[in-house]
């Protein structure tokens, strides 16, 4: 007994490393296109693919690879992040230190940083291209319009990410933006005021102080947006981006036209699922056919229209990987995040200037801080996001501006939106507006009637007669995404080159007085 | 016959499981909205808005003095002592003086005059003319927190020279 128990024993410590690999790994060796399969299917971390994919997925102008990317830029910030989190100390005494610290003392920190940074302003640009990829494409159409708007969750969350990531240093951008942000968020009060409600509809007062912790900018503030930056926010992120992801395995892989050309030539390559009720189910037990959505297995479709997940996709997404990395890697070698003075309290710089993403909003709020900080931008969202709701035309998607008649309507919004958006810049330039024409004007008409609230009724009046004309939800729907394209696009340019201190027009900041 | 008039029962057992199923939104509602409470501070954390000014024998009448660790402008005249506040209405950037004695905004360009009113830009109210009194040694109190209406001056009673 004792014999046989002790070579039992040895038997076991002998196959140790095999029973180990076999126990966490629950495929066998990919040797084969079947066992790679197999592979991505059992695999936790692999089965967010589909183990085949239709070989259009792969080529370069389908995607060109953007979401992939903020996947891989994402990664990159949680990882720097991390990093940055084991120096950085969130107090208003010490924070600017620390992240002096990191610069200066701290091996590879300034490097870190850096990274940190360009991944971030890097992922702002990721998600606007990312998201004009899928508008133009027409992608957000059934089945996948609760993915688009998932994506402009995303799209917002990213923005709350680097607004709360900007402010942690605690230097004079920081504090500033902070102040900013509070009082944006208390801005509704600027109308109960015009319209002279009782303070007791101030809800902007609650929703400052929720965000502050107190009634002015302090340690709480900094405790509380800390908190959304290392938490609360990335926890969100992760969550929806996992939704993200698993939805377009769900809703049939990526959009393409009907009837793609396929490798095998032959079928007609429909992978868009239909809803089937469960009603032709067998009367007794359910199989997992009668809940997977569409004609399963799909019949009449060639097995050749695609190609294995494995190794063709994850090699594209590693490419798409190893590109990011490359250019997060450069930007921070080449470029250090900047820093600038300890938070002043006193004096705010000027101009006191947000970073680039938000300075079309900045140009925004200055003619109006509820109008512009809160009303457009959300009226921006919504209405971004009820797009594939209020456009359900069948059309193919997978194809750029849906023809050419799509592309004249987006030259031509682009003419419209720039010449507008221009317009709404420039003329109270030259001409100042409401106030400078009627010193003693109420408040509730600059509230109205300012430039960046007639831009946006003009942008929408312009998506509204072209659909009209066009008798098309989707050119009016282009028409309407081009607009917010190019307005965004030049107000920010605004923004950063045309505006000097005191948010004055200049030509150029080689033009800004010296003082 | 059942219908709309005459519904069904409902059997015992789908109603113990809806009642379980209310009692646990209930409570997972219940909890949320009292986890909600927390992140509203009972208490304010800050310093109090009442700051001394210095004794009034500081601002003879005509004296103009900004005391930038508070964030206001001292104005004495002949009817008294003012503070207004250098805090941009609009959202909440430091005012910086212009040539002509007003204020311009660094951070969206509202602009007002020496007294507070706006002249231009996006700010929808005037800078706010704070509280002014006095504590009992005399010397002046400025009480950030409470505003008054634009051009009232408070009247030192003692500590001003004749």
């Amino acid at each position: 007994m004792a014999a046989s128990g002790l070579a039992t024993f040895w038997e076991n410590l002998r196959a140790l490393p095999r029973n180990l690999r076999d126990s966490l790994v629950r495929h066998g060796a990919p040797s084969s296109d079947r066992a790679r399969s197999q592979a991505v299917f059992t695999n936790f971390f692999l089965h967010v693919h589909a183990t085949r994919i239709h070989p259009r997925t792969l080529s370069l102008t389908t995607t060109w690879g953007l979401g992939v990317s903020l996947i891989a830029q994402f990664v990159i910030l949680t990882a720097t992040g991390v990093l940055l989190m084991v120096y950085y100390t969130p107090s208003v005494e010490l924070a600017y230190n620390s992240i002096k610290d990191l610069h200066y003392v701290v091996p590879t920190g300034r490097f870190i940083r850096n990274i940190h940074r360009w991944a971030a302003h890097l992922m702002v640009i990721t998600v606007i291209l990312h998201m004009a990829r899928v508008f133009y494409t027409a992608a957000y159409k059934a089945p996948r319009e609760f993915n688009w708007v998932l994506g402009m969750m995303l799209f917002v969350l990213t923005l709350a990410l680097s607004f709360s990531g900007y402010l942690l240093p605690w230097d004079q951008l920081a504090y500033w933006a902070v102040t900013i942000g509070a009082n944006i968020a208390a801005s509704p009060n600027e109308l109960v005021h015009a319209l002279g409600l009782p303070a007791a509809f101030n809800v902007g007062d609650l929703q400052r102080e929720l965000l502050l912790g107190a009634s002015t900018v302090g340690q709480e503030a900094l405790t509380r947006f800390y908190l959304l930056h290392v938490m609360v926010l990335p926890i969100a992120m992760v969550l929806i981006m996992g939704v993200h992801i698993w939805r377009i395995r769900k809703d049939g892989g990526l959009a393409r036209p009907e009837g793609t050309p396929t490798p095998a030539g032959k079928g007609v390559g429909t992978m868009t699922p239909q809803m089937q009720t469960p009603s032709s189910a067998p009367g007794k037990s359910y199989g997992l056919m009668c809940i997977v959505k569409g004609r399963s297995p799909y019949t009449g479709q060639d097995p050749d229209e695609t190609v294995p997940a494995w190794p063709y996709l994850l090699r594209a997404e590693l490419l798409v990987f190893m590109i990011t990395m490359l250019v997060c890697v450069a930007l921070g070698l080449l470029f250090d995040a900047p820093l600038k003075e300890i938070a002043n309290p006193a004096v705010p710089e000027n101009p006191a200037k947000a970073p680039w993403y938000f300075l079309g909003l900045q140009e925004m709020v200055s003619y109006s801080a509820f109008v512009g900080g809160l009303v457009i931008p959300a009226i921006v969202v919504l209405g971004l996001a009820l797009i594939p709701f209020l456009d359900r035309e069948k059309e193919p998607a997978g194809v750029w501006f849906s023809g050419a008649r799509g592309k004249r309507i987006a030259a031509w919004s682009v003419l419209f939106a720039a010449i507008a958006a221009v317009l709404s810049v420039a003329v109270p330039v030259r001409y100042g507006w409401l106030r400078n024409w009627f010193p003693d004007i109420h408040q509730l008409w600059i509230i109205i009637f300012n430039p960046g609230s007639l831009l946006t009724v003009a942008y929408a009046v312009w998506s509204l007669w072209i659909l009209s004309r066009t008798r098309s939800t989707r050119l009016g729907a282009i028409a309407l995404f081009t607009c917010f394209l190019v307005g965004f696009v030049i107000l920010t340019y605004v923004g950063t080159y045309l505006r000097g201190p005191n948010w004055e027009f200049y030509w150029s900041p080689a033009d800004w007085p010296v003082h | 016959m059942p219908g709309r008039l005459e519904p069904d029962e409902m059997p015992r057992r789908d109603w113990l499981g809806l009642a379980g199923l209310w009692t646990a939104a209930l409570a997972v509602g219940g909890s949320l909205v009292g986890m909600a409470r927390l992140p509203k501070p009972r208490v304010s954390p800050e310093a109090s808005s009442r700051f001394r000014a210095g004794s009034p024998l500081e601002y003879p009448p005509g004296t103009v003095k900004v005391l930038p660790d508070q964030i206001v402008r001292m104005i004495a005249t002949e009817a008294g002592v003012a503070a207004l506040s250098l805090v941009c209405t609009h959202l909440g950037c430091v005012v910086g003086e212009d040539a002509d004695g007003g204020f311009l905004c660094p951070c969206h360009g509202s602009r007002f005059d020496a007294q507070g009113k706006v002249l231009g830009g996006p700010a929808p109210r005037p800078l706010r003319w704070l509280e002014v009194s006095q504590a009992a040694d005399g010397a002046l109190v400025v009480d950030a927190a409470r505003e008054v209406p634009a051009g009232d001056f408070y009247p030192p009673t003692s500590g001003r020279p004749a």
